[in-house]
C-alpha cells in the first residue's frame, strides 16, 4: 500500500520569525566543524569570532522581527515569537557575546577544544530561544533540556580541576531531577486539562468542566513549579547553585547565572501567567512562599561566603527570589518589572564576574575575597566596575538596580502584594553586610575580621604577563566589566531605554490585567 | 521654571568630577571651589527669596514617567535655610579638609562632593521618590569616607552605620511605593510628586503603618533614641570633616522629611502615633543629656547632646502648634550652625593633645589659645541655649509650643535644658581650663582654622541678635506643613 503523499500537508513555517532560531543552530554547526580544523589561529580566533558573528546576527534579526503586540504562532503554534520571547532571547545573546568575551583566554575553552566549547555555547542559547517562545508543554521540555544538557558539558569543561568536574556532574544529577520533576508535572498538568498548547490550557480553566482547584491540576502546576525552580534556583531548590557556580569555569558559571536565570524565568512567565494565569488565586501564594524563602536563604547564606563565585551564587538566589514577586502577582506590571530586572540583573551580574574572572586569573588566592584586597589602589579599572555592581545589587540608587527594586516593589504593592515588597526590602538590608564586605575589602585596606586562611596556589601569569601588568593582559576582561558598570550607571540615571523595551514585552501576554 | 536650582544641585558633583580628571593635588581646589560657588548662589537666593511667595524656583521635569517619578525641585520657607545650612556647612569643612594631607585625596573630595549633591538634592527635592534616590545616595560618599579615611574600628563602624541607616530608609521606601501606588485613583497616573500626593488620599489605616515606616527612616538618621545604635562607633571612627556634616546637616535631613513630607502628606496617620513620637523625642532629650555629661570622648559628648537635640526638634514639630513647630525649623538651622564648628575645634583640641579625645587626658588649652577657647565658649553657650542666642530662641519656642497642649511633656523637656548647661560647660571646662593634661600642647588656632570657624560663630552670634532674618522667612511654610494634621487632631478633640 502506497502512502498517500498527496494528503500529508506539511505545516506553514514562518521562517522569518524563526531565523534567530535557525541562525544559532546553523552557526553552532558551523562554529563545531571549523573547530575541527588544527591552525592555532582557526581555534583562538576564528572560532569565537564566528560564534560572535552568529550571535550578532541572531541579534539584528531579532530587531527585524521585533513587533511589540504580535504574538505570532509558529509551526502550528508549537512556539510563540512574541517581545517576551525577543526582548529576553535579546539578554541571552548579550550574554553570550560576554562569555565568549571571557573565555578567550580562559583553560576551559582549550582543554574541551574550541569548537566543541564555543558550539554547545551556541546549542545552549539556542535552547534558552525555544525555552523562552515555548507555548506547548512539549517544546518547553525540550527547550530546557537543549539548554542544560550543553551546560552540563560545559560546567566540566576543565578537565584538569576536580571541582569542576563535580561541578558538571552536580548539575547533571540535580538537572536531570528538576527535569524529572518537571515532566511529571507537565504530563499532569496535561492529564488535567487535556491540552498540550498554552492557549488551550489557558481555555480548558476558563471552561466550566475544570475548576482550579482540581487536584491533579494543582499537583501538576506544584510539580511543574519544582521543576522550573530548581532551574532558576529558587529555595528550598538552590542548593546545587554555589558548589556549581564556584566549580564550572567562571565565564560559564557568568553566562549560567544571567542567562539560565533569564530563560527560566521567560518560562515562569508564560506557564504560569499566561497558561495557568486563571489559577493564579491557587498558586501564587505558594510562589509568594517560595519567594520569600528564597530571598531571606539566598541574602543569609551570602553572609558567610569568602568565595566571591559562591557569594555570587548566593547573591543570585536571593535576586531569583525578588524576579519570582514580579511572577506571582500576575500583572503586566509584574512581567515588565520582571523583564526589567533581568536585563538590569544581566548588567550587574556581568561587571561582577568579569572582575573575578580577571582576579582568579592572576591572584594567588583565587576567587577568594582576599583576591580583589586593595584593588581600589591597584587596579581602579576593576575595582570601580566591582564597586558599582556591588552597589547595584544591594539598591542603591543612581544605579540601575534601584530602579528595576523600585519597579519590583511597585509592582508588588499594585499587585495587592505589598508584603512581598516589604519583604525585598528586608532581603536587601541583610544583603548589605556581604555586598558591603567585598567594597570594604577592595577600599579600605585590610580587612579586620579573621577569616579561615584558604591555601595558596600557583598562578600563571596570564598571555605571558606578569600578575602586575594583569590588567593590560587581559584588555577585553577589563572592557566588558567597565562596559557594563558603565551602563549600570547611566540606565541607573536613564532608564527610558529599557522602559520601553519592558513596556513591549508586557505587550506580549495580553491576557494579563 | 528656571534651571537655578539644578546648578545648584549639580555644581558641587560637577566639581568632583572635574577634580577626578585633574591632577591629585588640584582636586581638592577644585572642589573648594564648587563649594564656594554654591555658597554664593545660595546667599543670593537667600537675598532674593520672598517669604510669601510659596514655592519657588520650582524645576519640574519628567524623569522617569512609568513609575511616576518625576525631576522635581523646590524651594520655599521650609527648606530655604537648609539649603543655605548645607551651603555653609560644606565650605569650611571642604576648606579644612584641602589643608590636610590625604590618601588618595581624588576619592575623598569626589566623595565630599557628592555628599553635598545628595545633601541638597534631599533637601530640594519635591518629588518622594526623588528625595528617597537623594536620601539614599547620602550614604555612599559618607561610606566611602568613614571607611577609607577614618580611625580605628573604621571599616565595622561604617559598615554598621549604613546597614542601620539603610534599614530604615529601603523600607521607607517600600512604604513611599505603597503611598505612591495606594494613593492613585482609578485610571490615573501614578505620581510620587509631593503637591498630587498631598491633594490624593489614603486610608487612614494604611496612613498609620506608612507613616510609621517613614518615622523608622527619619529616626535612625536623626537619630533618636532607641535607634541611635550606630552613634558612639560611627561618631568615634569618622575623619573629623565627616563627622561634622554628618551631625551638622545629615541629621537635619531626617526631620525635614517630618515636615516635608509625613505631616502634609498623611496627616491622619501623623496624629494617630504623634504621642508616641513626643514619647521618643522626650525620651532622646533626657537619655541624650544624660549620656552626654557621662562621656569621656569629646567626640561622643557632642554626639549624646544632638539626640537630645534632636529629640527637642522632634518635639516642637509633634507638638502640632504653630509655635513649636517655628522652633523646631529654627532649631534645626541653628543645631547645625553650632555643630559643625564644633566638631572642627575639636579637631583642632585633638591635634592639640597628641590626637586624644579623652576628657580625661585633656586641659588647659585656653592657657596660650584666646582665640580657641573664645570661640569655643560661644559655641558652648549657643549649644546650652543661653538666653541671647538663637539657640535659645528655638528651644523656648518649641517648650512654649509644646506647654500648649502637651505640658507634661514639656515640663520633662525642660529638664534636658537644665542637662545641657551642665555637660556643655563639663566639656568646656575639662578641655580649656583645669590642670594641663600630659600630653597637651597649648598652641593657639592655626589661620586656616579660624578662618573657617569663625565666619560660622559669627552667622551663630548674628542668628542670635537678628532671628527674625530666618523666622520671616520659614513661618508661612511652616505653619502650612502641620496644618492639615492639626485640623485633624481638632477634629478628634471636637468628637
Amino acid at each position: 500500500m502506497t502512502l498517500p503523499l498527496a494528503e500529508v500537508q506539511a505545516p506553514d513555517i514562518d521562517y522569518k520569525a524563526l531565523s534567530p532560531l535557525m541562525a544559532l543552530v546553523g552557526g553552532s554547526i558551523v562554529v563545531l566543524m571549523v573547530g575541527l580544523l588544527r591552525p592555532p589561529f582557526v581555534r583562538h580566533a576564528l572560532v569565537p569570532a564566528l560564534t560572535a558573528v552568529t550571535l550578532l546576527t541572531a541579534i539584528g534579526l531579532t530587531i527585524w522581527i521585533w513587533e511589540p503586540g504580535e504574538q505570532r504562532p509558529v509551526i502550528e503554534g508549537s512556539l510563540t515569537v512574541d517581545t517576551l520571547a525577543l526582548g529576553l532571547s535579546m539578554l541571552f545573546y548579550v550574554a553570550g557575546l560576554v562569555c565568549i568575551a571571557l573565555s578567550l583566554r580562559a583553560i576551559a575553552a582549550r582543554e574541551a577544544g574550541h569548537g566543541e566549547y564555543y558550539g554547545l555555547l551556541l546549542g545552549s542559547i539556542a535552547g534558552m530561544v525555544v525555552l523562552a517562545q515555548a507555548s506547548d508543554l512539549i517544546t518547553l521540555f525540550v527547550g530546557i533540556e537543549l539548554l542544560s544538557i550543553p551546560l552540563y558539558v560545559l560546567c566540566a569543561t576543565e578537565l584538569r580541576r576536580a571541582t569542576s568536574l563535580e561541578a558538571g556532574l552536580k548539575y547533571l544529577v540535580i538537572g536531570s531531577v528538576g527535569s524529572a520533576t518537571l515532566l511529571y508535572g507537565l504530563a499532569l498538568i496535561y492529564g488535567a486539562t487535556g491540552a498540550m498548547q498554552f492557549d488551550a490550557i489557558a481555555a480548558a480553566l476558563d471552561s466550566a468542566e475544570l475548576s482550579p482547584t482540581d487536584p491533579l491540576l494543582l499537583t501538576g502546576i506544584a510539580l511543574a513549579a519544582t521543576g522550573l525552580a530548581f532551574k532558576a534556583s529558587v529555595a528550598p531548590f538552590h542548593q546545587w547553585t554555589p558548589d556549581v557556580y564556584q566549580g564550572a569555569p567562571t565565564p560559564i558559571t557568568t553566562f549560567m547565572a544571567v542567562a539560565t536565570k533569564a530563560a527560566a524565568f521567560a518560562i515562569f512567565l508564560r506557564l504560569f501567567d499566561h497558561a495557568l494565569g486563571l489559577a493564579q488565586l491557587e498558586w501564587a501564594p505558594a510562589l509568594a512562599a517560595l519567594a520569600t524563602a528564597t530571598i531571606v536563604i539566598g541574602n543569609v547564606g551570602a553572609i558567610a561566603q569568602r568565595s566571591l563565585k559562591r557569594l555570587l551564587a548566593w547573591s543570585s538566589v536571593a535576586q531569583a527570589g525578588y524576579l519570582l514577586a514580579g511572577v506571582v502577582v500576575g500583572t503586566t506590571l509584574g512581567l515588565q518589572a520582571t523583564a526589567f530586572y533581568l536585563a538590569v540583573y544581566l548588567l550587574m551580574n556581568v561587571a561582577a564576574f568579569a572582575v573575578v574572572v580577571a582576579r582568579e586569573r592572576v591572584s594567588e588566592h583565587g576567587d577568594d575575597l582576599a583576591s580583589v584586597e586593595n584593588l581600589g589602589r591597584a587596579e581602579p579599572w576593576l575595582a570601580w566596575p566591582m564597586t558599582i555592581a556591588m552597589l547595584s545589587l544591594a539598591g542603591f540608587p543612581a544605579t540601575a538596580g534601584f530602579i528595576g527594586k523600585f519597579y519590583l516593589i511597585d509592582a508588588s504593592v499594585a499587585g495587592d502584594y505589598t508584603w512581598l515588597g516589604i519583604v525585598i526590602v528586608v532581603g536587601s538590608v541583610i544583603s548589605l553586610a556581604y555586598y558591603l564586605r567585598v567594597i570594604a575589602v577592595m577600599w579600605m585596606g585590610r580587612y579586620e575580621v579573621d577569616w579561615p586562611t584558604v591555601p595558596r596556589r600557583r598562578v600563571k601569569p596570564v598571555a605571558g604577563w606578569s600578575p602586575e601588568a594583569q590588567a593590560r593582559a587581559q584588555p577585553e576582561v577589563a572592557l566588558v566589566a567597565v562596559l557594563f558598570a558603565a551602563a549600570t550607571i547611566v540606565f541607573g540615571i536613564w532608564p527610558d531605554p529599557l522602559f520601553d523595551a519592558a513596556r513591549d514585552v508586557g505587550t506580549a501576554l495580553s491576557a494579563l490585567g | 521654571m528656571t534651571i537655578h536650582l539644578s546648578i545648584v544641585l549639580f555644581l558641587p558633583l560637577a566639581a568632583g568630577l572635574i577634580g577626578a580628571v585633574l591632577p591629585r593635588d588640584l582636586a581638592r581646589w577644585a572642589v573648594l571651589t564648587g563649594t564656594v560657588w554654591v555658597l554664593a548662589y545660595v546667599i543670593v537666593m537667600l537675598a532674593d527669596f520672598d517669604s510669601g511667595g510659596g514655592l519657588q524656583y520650582v524645576t519640574d521635569d519628567e524623569w522617569i514617567s512609568e513609575l511616576g517619578i518625576s525631576y522635581k525641585l523646590g524651594v520655599d520657607g521650609l527648606n530655604l535655610f537648609m539649603v543655605a545650612l548645607t551651603a555653609i556647612a560644606w565650605v569650611p569643612c571642604t576648606l579644612v579638609a584641602a589643608f590636610r594631607e590625604h590618601d588618595r585625596p581624588k576619592l575623598f573630595f569626589f566623595n565630599l562632593a557628592l555628599g553635598e549633591t545628595a545633601v541638597l538634592g534631599a533637601f530640594m527635592a519635591q518629588d518622594l521618590a526623588l528625595f528617597i534616590v537623594f536620601f539614599d545616595l547620602m550614604l555612599v560618599p559618607f561610606y566611602f569616607m568613614i571607611g577609607g579615611w577614618g580611625t580605628g574600628e573604621r571599616v565595622r563602624a561604617t559598615t554598621k552605620f549604613v546597614i542601620y541607616t539603610l534599614a530604615g530608609s529601603l523600607l521607607m521606601m517600600a512604604a513611599a511605593i505603597a503611598l505612591g501606588v495606594l494613593a492613585t485613583p482609578d485610571g490615573g497616573e501614578i505620581s510620587f510628586a509631593l503637591s498630587d500626593l498631598q491633594e490624593r488620599s489614603v486610608s487612614e489605616g494604611t496612613q498609620q503603618w506608612i507613616v510609621l515606616l517613614f518615622a523608622l527612616a527619619f529616626f535612625v538618621k536623626a537619630p533618636l533614641f532607641p535607634l541611635h545604635g550606630w552613634v558612639p562607633e560611627t561618631y568615634r571612627a569618622s575623619p573629623v570633616v565627616t563627622i561634622a556634616l554628618l551631625s551638622g546637616v545629615l541629621s537635619k535631613v531626617g526631620v525635614y522629611g517630618f515636615l516635608r513630607i509625613v505631616l502634609p502628606v498623611m496627616p491622619e496617620g501623623s496624629q494617630h502615633w504623634q504621642e508616641l513620637f513626643i514619647v521618643m523625642a522626650v525620651f532622646s532629650i533626657l537619655y541624650g543629656s544624660v549620656l552626654a555629661f557621662s562621656q569621656d570622648n569629646v567626640r561622643l559628648v557632642v554626639a549624646y547632646s544632638s539626640i537630645a537635640q534632636l529629640g527637642f526638634i522632634v518635639l516642637g514639630i509633634f507638638a502640632l502648634d504653630d509655635t513649636g513647630a517655628q522652633g523646631a525649623v529654627f532649631q534645626m538651622l541653628n543645631h547645625g550652625l553650632v555643630v559643625v564648628p564644633l566638631f572642627l575645634i575639636i579637631g583642632v583640641i585633638a591635634t592639640r593633645s597628641g590626637g586624644s579625645e579623652s576628657l580625661a587626658e585633656l586641659g588647659g588649652i585656653a592657657f596660650r589659645a584666646p582665640v580657641l577657647a573664645t570661640l569655643f565658649l560661644v559655641l558652648t553657650f549657643a549649644t546650652l541655649a543661653m538666653p541671647g542666642s538663637a539657640n535659645f530662641m528655638g528651644e523656648i519656642l518649641v517648650l512654649f509650643g509644646t506647654y500648649e497642649d502637651k505640658l507634661v511633656y514639656g515640663l520633662v523637656a525642660s529638664i534636658g535644658v537644665v542637662l545641657a548647661a551642665v555637660y556643655m560647660i563639663r566639656m568646656f571646662q575639662r578641655t580649656t581650663h583645669n590642670r594641663v593634661g600630659p600630653a597637651v600642647q597649648s598652641r593657639e588656632m592655626d589661620g586656616l582654622n579660624i578662618a573657617a570657624v569663625a565666619p560660622l560663630v559669627a552667622v551663630v552670634v548674628a542668628l542670635g541678635i537678628y532671628p527674625n532674618f530666618v523666622v520671616d522667612r520659614t513661618e508661612p511654610a511652616t505653619t502650612a506643613a502641620i496644618e492639615r494634621a492639626q485640623e485633624v487632631g481638632q477634629e478628634l478633640a471636637s468628637r
